[in-house]
């Protein structure tokens, strides 16, 4: 036999908005948190790769192919400089891949002069005296540069920042605008059914025992809310992940990893609605009993 | 169990409903309250169940002083009373069995044991038949059948009974009076607010009469002999 609740919450209306209010609130705070984690996986990933690497560039001859006595001895020096592990230069066919993005296929680039570039390996947190390699470099072969990387990273670093901090304000508004709603919606509700509440009152209910109702009530709806918001963002994120590969970014081997979110984050994402219907049972309880609490 | 002294109640600016009550309900005894419309029967209840505090003078409800009772003590000592309200206040979108299991399970009895007491004690006040409808499709002698049935369902300590009789035929009423007289013989102190000049004849029980803010007890013995 089925139990009646003592207060008809479900039936009343109060709550009809909430779960839709919740789904848009949750759909916003995960997009906002995978964005962040998705960010820091990036620079994590880009930050590795960064500091333990950098790029030599050989600049092509006006005429001829470079010779190869001038790179090998360019090779030498690099392999000869403490700190660096490996150097290694890249073949004329990886070099038209990378600049391929730029050109595209249409162009033929086996005329075209390039540089030479060489892939440097450091040691982990090997300090370089970048201008004294690249002014032995350029003794060897005029025009040589060693790549700089420290102000646009630490550009894209602070960016990276902003972002995070970014969404930690959008999580703070979202949780708190979620709970200002389960607040006005209980009240709204505490308003409705003050008669009941009253008769609960003179037949020897408690206080706990009426937030109860409430606090499940609350606990149903933004439970329902947080997973319509989560199947809207994982519907967003699929969308975002296929119009990429569709437009072939992923040779980039940079955007599509960076949609690639960690496990924490997952878990994250896949806990918020559980996260967002413990909120409303906590907030609805708590509104209850200090109304309550008030009353004669 | 029940001790006014001084009582005076007033709804604000208003005259005095109640004006230096003072009256005592010994621990299973059995009373009528009587007197002409608005003589201040319900507000007396009221005061008893601890919907009210009143104006002036002391409640002492339970051997406690009701003025000093915090409000978190409040709840057990309103499950120890039974109320049948004149208006019945029923649960409209709960059937009859919920309604009549509130108490129950308000003061947490497990699920089989509330479902065996009210549908044995939904049976005794013959609604076997209405175990599950809801009060808007009931009379209102059923309904009233059914606030009687919650309001001793928890076999309280007292009994408050606000025209208990008012919508149900004679034959309904007699029975009825004799569920307050069992619930009374098992030791629950009873108290029924009713106009029914004939029940409470027939009955001989002592009479509290309200008329214009005072209070007057009848005692059974002394209500037989006139």
């Amino acid at each position: 036999m089925r139990r009646g609740s003592p207060i008809p919450l479900a039936a009343d209306g109060s709550g009809r908005f909430l779960p839709w209010l919740i789904a848009l609130m949750a759909f916003l705070a995960i997009l906002s948190t995978g964005a962040a984690f998705a960010v820091q996986a990036a620079l994590d990933r880009w930050d590795r790769g960064l500091t333990a690497t950098l790029t030599v560039e050989l600049p092509a001859p006006a005429e001829a192919p470079m010779p190869s006595d001038r790179v090998d001895a360019v090779l030498a020096a690099l392999r000869a400089t403490p700190g660096i592990t490996a150097a290694t230069p890249l073949d004329r066919r990886a070099a038209e891949h990378l600049l391929q993005p730029w050109f595209g296929r249409v162009v033929d680039m086996s005329d075209l002069p390039l540089p030479t570039l060489i892939d440097v390996h450091l040691m982990p947190n090997a300090v370089l005296d970048r201008d004294a390699l690249e002014a032995r470099l350029d003794a060897i072969v005029p025009g040589s540069s060693v790549e700089r990387r420290g102000a646009w990273l630490e550009a894209v670093f602070r960016v990276a920042r902003l972002i995070e901090a970014s969404a930690v304000i959008m999580v703070v508004l979202v949780g708190s605008v979620a709970i200002a709603a389960v607040i006005f919606t209980t009240r709204t509700g505490l308003a409705l059914h003050a008669d009941i509440i009253r008769l609960l009152h003179l037949i020897g209910a408690t206080d706990r025992f009426i937030a109860g109702q409430f606090q499940w009530h609350a606990f149903r709806l933004a439970l329902g809310g947080g997973l319509i918001g989560l199947l809207m963002s994982l519907m967003v994120y699929g969308g975002l992940r296929i119009a990429i590969e569709q437009v072939r970014m992923i040779d980039l081997a940079g955007p599509t990893d960076g949609l690639r979110l960690p496990i924490i984050a997952l878990v994250a994402v896949i806990c918020l609605p559980l996260f967002m219907a413990l909120v409303g049972l906590v907030t609805a309880r708590v509104t209850v009993l200090r109304t309550l609490a008030r009353m004669p | 169990m029940v001790r006014f002294e001084n009582v005076a109640m007033r709804y604000g600016e208003g005259s005095d409903v109640l004006k230096d009550a003072s009256f005592s309900l010994a621990p299973g005894s059995f009373h009528f309250l009587t007197g002409p419309s608005g003589a201040g029967k319900s507000t007396l209840l009221r005061l008893i169940y601890l919907a009210l505090r009143p104006t002036s003078g002391k409640i002492f409800l339970f051997d406690q002083d009701v003025a000093t009772i915090e409000r978190a003590a409040l709840p057990p000592i309103r499950r120890r009373i039974g109320v049948v309200f004149q208006e019945f206040r029923l649960l409209d979108h709960l059937s009859a069995l919920d309604n009549v299991a509130l108490p129950l399970r308000i003061a947490g009895t497990p699920e089989p044991t509330v479902q065996e007491f009210v549908i044995d004690l939904l049976k005794w006040v013959g609604l076997e038949d209405q175990i599950n409808a809801h009060p808007a499709t009931l009379s209102g002698g059923q309904q009233q059948r059914v606030a009687i049935a919650r309001a001793v369902i928890n076999q309280p300590s007292l009994l408050l009974a606000d025209e208990p009789t008012g919508n149900v035929d004679d034959a309904m009423a007699v029975r009825l009076l004799s569920l307050f007289e069992e619930l009374n013989r098992l030791g629950t102190t009873v108290l029924i607010a009713s106009h029914n000049e004939a029940l409470i004849e027939r009955s001989g029980y002592p009479t509290l009469t309200l008329d214009g803010g005072k209070i007057r007890l009848t005692p059974a013995t002394q209500r037989r002999a006139s």
